[in-house]
């Protein structure tokens, strides 16, 4: 993958305006829930995880999954079911989510690395559509209901989490420290391994890198994070529902990273934010919500590859 | 009427006919989308949204212009592919040469465009569209009642299909085709416009979705979202047969519909997923797909 919008993070290390951006953005979170909404950031923030989960394959390891609402999906249902049926604390019941979502990204992941490109995207998407299957058919999720009145719980058996300020906390820390393991994981020698592959995959293997296990190991990872975003959602909105299994789920994902920036530490985040405002803005436009989020893609894909962060990056030339 | 493993031979050959069918849509789709692959390098993820306009056009055609089926046949084709031109000179053009992916990205967002202004306009529940007089009622095989107009989806686009196949591997206008395919800087050199033979390729991929369309519109309703849960079945049956034959994508197409039928016949639960499980499999046994060369 040589194109401009993927080498925006070539430099590699850390930089200091990635650290004044990581402190600003830190402080803008801590300080936002006293004019925002909590519970709207905390959908925003969700999904900057999982947005942030999907640029570290696509953005590092230039592989398009367009079937991660699988793990998001998943890991929200088995979450809520957790929390709700067999009485976990959240922390567990996020757990539980994760780890069923690193056993799906295993399994998932391993089929579609044996295919590259384009056909790597159209496996993942099938291999998500069939799971969607599964969730209609299965009895614990619930169908068309899903799984509702999911009980937030008390975090670690102390800390009331049905509180919209130590809910609020708890998803915050959540969402950094995965930013953050999601950052380390890419400025580390498995990281530039990772960016070898998106650059130039032939080279890495003459180099004696075996790729593939690289690419799993990027998947697992990818698809575990994608899960904590699900199942962390699933305790905030106390629903698990097919919304977040189906399809649109994938390509949402991929338009936040797209409209924020891939490759860029970032880019999804701000991403996210903009597609989830959008969302709630034109909540009441109905349909036109999907034709306009189509008319985004068109516009990022001819215009606009950097994203926004990449387009800012590349105006101040700095690294975000 | 007898029995086949306890299952009545009237069941078991009705949804035999449906997984045919399944299977002729299956067929024009993916030969659509290899035909685009093969010359634009972009997986056209709008496919099933020009499916879906294919029906449209078909309903609109009749209830504007009052032509029927048989116009529709012509006309939706025509339209649609014109509409696939604009599409490939106004966006798609820009793409080549960027990574394949952003062909995926774009395409994608004109699907959600195009099935969000559908549904804006036309609502979720599909419209009717009647079978056309010439092919009502059936004929009684015996062993089962087979009506006339799915017998004839079934033969018309095999004849699509294998004329399709003819006209790539065994005319002169096919061999530019494919030298276009390997080598576009060549070709072009020989004095033969490969641009404008991109584009028409796209217009005649996108114009067998839409004949694809106007079949389906009096077998299933005409509905926004017809389109969009079969692209991803499609896109396993792509994955299965592999892009690099036609013959293949044909073969695989029918085949798959077939499988599904019998699914529902003997497993009903798994008829939604047996597609992608059999994907799964192929990917296991043989990751180039079964047609397909190790790119």
């Amino acid at each position: 993958m040589t194109d401009v919008a993927l080498t925006a993070s070539v430099r590699s290390g850390q930089s200091r305006s990635e650290v004044i951006a990581f402190v600003a953005m830190v402080a803008v979170l801590i300080v936002a829930p006293m004019f925002i909404y909590p519970l709207f950031l905390m959908k925003a923030l969700c999904f900057a995880l999982f947005a942030c989960a999907f640029n570290l394959l696509l953005g590092y390891v230039g592989l398009l999954s367009f079937g991660h609402a699988l793990y998001f999906g998943w890991a929200s249902y088995v979450s809520a079911y957790a929390a709700k049926v067999w009485g976990f604390n959240p922390e567990f019941a996020i757990l539980a989510g994760a780890a069923t979502a690193a056993v799906l990204g295993l399994v998932a992941g391993s089929l579609a690395i044996r295919r590259q490109g384009i056909y790597f995207a159209m496996i993942t998407l099938a291999l998500a559509q069939m799971m969607y299957f599964f969730a209609v058919q299965a009895p614990f999720t619930g169908g068309e209901d899903g799984i509702q009145a999911v009980p937030r719980g008390h975090l670690f058996g102390i800390v009331n989490l049905a509180d919209p300020i130590n809910m609020y906390i708890t998803v915050l820390t959540i969402f950094l420290a995965g930013f953050l393991l999601i950052y380390r994981i890419i400025n580390s020698p498995f990281g530039e391994v990772l960016k070898a592959i998106r650059e130039n995959e032939a080279r890495a293997i003459s180099l004696g890198y075996k790729t593939d296990r690289y690419k799993l190991a990027a998947f697992v990872l990818s698809a575990t994070f994608a899960g904590v975003a699900g199942a962390t959602k699933a305790i905030v909105f106390q629903l698990a529902s097919l919304t977040d299994v189906d399809w649109p789920m994938s390509g949402e994902v991929v338009l936040m990273a797209l409209v924020g920036g891939l490759g860029t530490v970032f880019g999804p985040v701000a991403g996210a934010f903009v597609i989830i405002s959008m969302q709630n803005y034109l909540a009441q436009a109905g349909q036109w919500v999907t034709v306009i989020q189509g008319v985004v893609f068109v516009a990022c894909v001819l215009l606009f590859r950097r994203g926004i962060i990449g387009e800012l990056a590349n105006l101040l030339r700095i690294k975000l | 009427m007898f029995e086949i493993f306890g299952i009545p031979s009237g069941a078991l050959f009705g949804q035999l006919l449906i997984g045919l069918i399944n299977g002729s849509f299956y067929a024009l789709l993916s030969l659509g989308l290899a035909v685009i692959f093969g010359m634009l390098n972009i997986i056209n993820f709008a496919h099933g949204a020009q499916y879906m306009m294919g029906a449209f056009a078909a309903f609109f055609v009749l209830h504007y212009f009052g032509l029927n089926y048989w116009f529709a046949l012509v006309i939706a084709p025509f339209a649609v592919g014109a509409f696939g031109v604009v599409i490939e000179r106004l966006f798609l053009q820009w793409l080549y040469k960027l990574d394949h992916l952003y062909g995926l990205l774009l395409t994608f967002g004109l699907a959600l465009i195009i099935e969000g202004l559908f549904r804006n306009y036309f609502g979720s529940s599909g419209l009717p569209y009647q079978v056309p007089e010439a092919l009502r009622g059936g004929q009684n095989l015996g062993f089962m009642f087979l009506p006339n107009y799915r017998a004839w989806v079934v033969v018309a686009s095999l004849t699509v299909c294998l004329a399709t196949w003819f006209v790539i591997e065994r005319t002169k206008l096919g061999a530019y085709l494919r030298a276009a395919t390997e080598n576009p800087a060549l070709v072009r050199a020989f004095g033969i416009n490969v641009p404008r033979m991109i584009t028409l390729t796209y217009g005649f991929g996108v114009a067998l979705a839409a004949l694809a369309g106007v079949m389906a519109a009096p077998i299933y309703s005409v509905s926004p979202q017809m389109g969009a849960h079969l692209i991803i079945v499609v896109f396993a049956v792509v994955v299965i047969g592999g892009m690099g034959s036609i013959l293949g994508a044909i073969v695989t197409g029918f085949g798959l519909g077939v499988i599904e039928g019998l699914t529902k016949v003997f497993f009903p639960e798994a008829s939604n997923t047996v597609i992608f499980i059999i994907m799964a499999i192929v990917l296991l046994i043989r990751p180039a797909g079964l047609f397909g060369r190790r790119a």
